[in-house]
């Protein structure tokens, strides 16, 4: 096993999930309650991931952050290198490719949520943060959780957005996937197959561990 | 005094059908209301109305739930809502409390963590001796003594609504806003319910607003009555001023039945209390005890006419009358009588022309104590 690749795919997924989790939650609760007449185009612009490629994301990402752009001008001022090639740069690249797997079951999961039992907090004196907090995260944490999952999940296994924002660098942008890919360029058949079967039996579990939080009935 | 002074037009989304919760919306296109009330000594007022009157919407408006076009409500000082100044309170500071149609009880809290919901700084429970002791205060005064760890799908539906009223008052509100409060209860609890709620709106002491479509409701619990219809308000006024004088044939039809007579109970004996109405008597089967305000319906097919003082007979409510009124209805006359009281009876054509009477003429109205429906009011 490439110990290395390893840790660094766990690292970026646990990061991209700890920034869904920041950004995605305020972001679903909004999409779950808003009466904004824009809103599918907000929700259209969450889920496009799911059908692009991901060499589209990466390219656009790609030219978004260059740098000659304006993000990367800004961000050349305040560290060192660039956005793509960087685990930053993955980072971000991940956080837009994995939107729509958390922010989805997120949102869904608040929408289930009864409208009156937010309007009866609200009344009693709850602000929007402490009625977020003390009434909808408590009845819908089972598809928060679910989101979650399935974003470190999809991370773990992501390969196209990786190679394209990332490139391939040991240590830096390499995940398991990529080195699987190398391993199979390199015809290191044995390698290739150890880290795809640990990839495979993750995935497994993960999607069973998910269907099962999704059949957990809410103490209603 | 504080005055609650409201002046809204709400007008219902297009595309959405009627308000978002609630009744729904046959015939009223939007909510156009305009009261002022005082509201310092503790009052209990209905707005009584038939479903898709708007009465929930009104209601909504109050609480900041719902988001009127135009006008503005205010409480006492404070300017809750205001669409020209651009002023709208949300909810959890408008210092109310809300009693919503099924209650709204946290699934996921215990009768005790929902009771204490409106605690600052909820969390989990009450925190600190203050916050315990009110959460012990409200669980004795509405009766959840050894609920207090229950879930509320575990409590009965009159329960369940201790818990959601005790819930609303823990932080002593300004104002309490009921939305049909009986209307989840299957009919025997409704009963009992009612004369529950009755004792608890008196005793707690903050105003009241209570929306209801039930007229015993407005009978019973209130001490003004606000009569809506298709969105506006047709009438309003004191219990008895509505009741006994409804202004147009609407407000009639809402308050319904025949002749309500209010009066006070004078004594009771095995069970029957003797309701002093106008200078008459009433038998009814004893609401309240003596001392106390009982409005009696009578329906008009339950009273019967007599050209002669009925002799021999079981009926114990026989009043000496004046004709007033006689209006075809079908196969039926209708009657109208002065007994000291209006009373209305409805008998058949025969019947009526047996009798001869015409309007002017003196009879006797004839009631089973039976079939008149007593309700408590205080």
């Amino acid at each position: 096993m490439d110990w290395v690749a390893v840790r660094l795919t766990l690292q970026l997924a646990a990061l991209t999930t700890l920034v869904l989790a920041v950004a995605g939650l305020p972001l679903a609760y909004w999409l779950a309650t808003t009466r904004w007449a824009w809103r599918p185009v907000v929700d259209a612009a969450v889920a496009v991931p799911l059908l692009l490629p991901p060499t589209v994301l990466g390219f656009y990402f790609l030219m978004a952050t260059g740098p000659d752009s304006a993000a990367g001008r800004v961000y050349a001022r305040v560290a060192e290198g660039t956005i793509p090639f960087s685990f930053t740069g993955v980072l971000l690249a991940s956080v837009l490719y994995n939107l729509p797997f958390a922010v989805r079951p997120f949102a869904s999961g608040f929408a289930a949520v009864d409208r009156r039992l937010i309007e009866a907090a609200r009344c009693l004196g709850a602000s929007r943060l402490r009625t977020f907090v003390t009434v909808v995260l408590p009845l819908s944490w089972p598809a928060v959780l679910a989101g979650l999952v399935l974003a470190f999940a999809h991370t773990v296994g992501e390969f196209g957005v990786v190679l394209m924002v990332g490139g391939n660098i040991p240590g830096v942008t390499r995940t398991i996937a990529l080195a699987i890919y190398d391993d199979v360029q390199a015809l290191d058949y044995a390698s290739a197959n150890e880290a795809s079967a640990v990839l495979l039996v993750f995935a497994v579990s993960v999607l069973a561990a998910t269907y099962a939080l999704q059949r957990r009935t809410l103490p209603l | 005094m504080t005055r609650l002074d409201v002046d809204i037009e709400f007008r219902y989304e297009a595309g959405r059908q009627g308000p978002p919760h609630g009744e729904s919306l046959t015939h009223a296109a939007g909510v156009l209301c305009r009261w002022s009330d005082p509201v310092g000594e503790a009052r209990v007022t209905v707005l009584l109305g038939a479903s898709g009157s708007g009465k929930t919407t009104v209601l909504r408006c109050l609480a900041g739930l719902e988001h009127p076009q135009r006008g503005h409500i205010r409480f006492g000082a404070h300017t809750w809502f205001d669409a020209a100044a651009r002023v709208n309170l949300p909810p959890d500071r408008r210092d109310l409390g809300v009693l919503f149609q099924d209650y709204a009880l946290f699934p996921h809290l215990t009768v005790e963590q929902n009771v204490a919901f409106a605690a600052p700084r909820f969390v989990g429970g009450a925190r600190g001796p203050a916050q315990r002791a009110r959460v012990s205060e409200l669980v004795d005064v509405f009766r959840l003594r050894g609920l207090e760890r229950r879930l509320p799908r575990q409590l009965s539906g009159g329960q369940q609504q201790r818990v959601a009223l005790a819930r609303a008052v823990f932080r002593r509100p300004k104002l309490l806003l009921l939305d049909e409060p009986l209307s989840a209860l299957d009919r025997p609890t409704r009963e009992e319910v009612r004369e529950d709620l009755r004792t608890i709106v008196r005793t707690l002491d903050i105003p009241t607003y209570i929306v209801s479509h039930d007229r015993a409701d407005a009978l019973t619990l209130a001490d003004r009555i606000v009569l809506l219809d298709e969105g506006r308000i047709i009438q309003s006024g004191t219990t008895r001023e509505v009741f006994d004088r409804p202004a147009t044939p609407a407000a009639a039809r809402l308050v319904g039945v025949d002749s309500v007579v209010l009066g006070r109970i004078a004594s009771v004996e095995r069970g029957i209390a003797r309701v002093e109405v106008a200078g008459q008597q009433v038998s009814v089967e004893a609401p309240a005890p003596p001392g106390h305000e009982a409005a009696l319906c009578i329906r008009a097919e339950d009273v019967a006419i007599a050209r002669h003082a009925p002799v021999d007979i079981s009926a114990t409510n026989r009043w000496r009358a004046i004709v007033r009124s006689e209006v075809p209805e079908g196969p039926f006359v209708r009657v109208g009588l002065d007994c000291g009281f209006r009373l209305a009876a409805l008998v058949t054509r025969d019947a009526w022309q047996r009798l001869a009477l015409r309007p002017g003429d003196e009879a006797w109205a004839i009631v089973k104590a039976a079939t008149i429906r007593a309700l408590p009011r205080d």
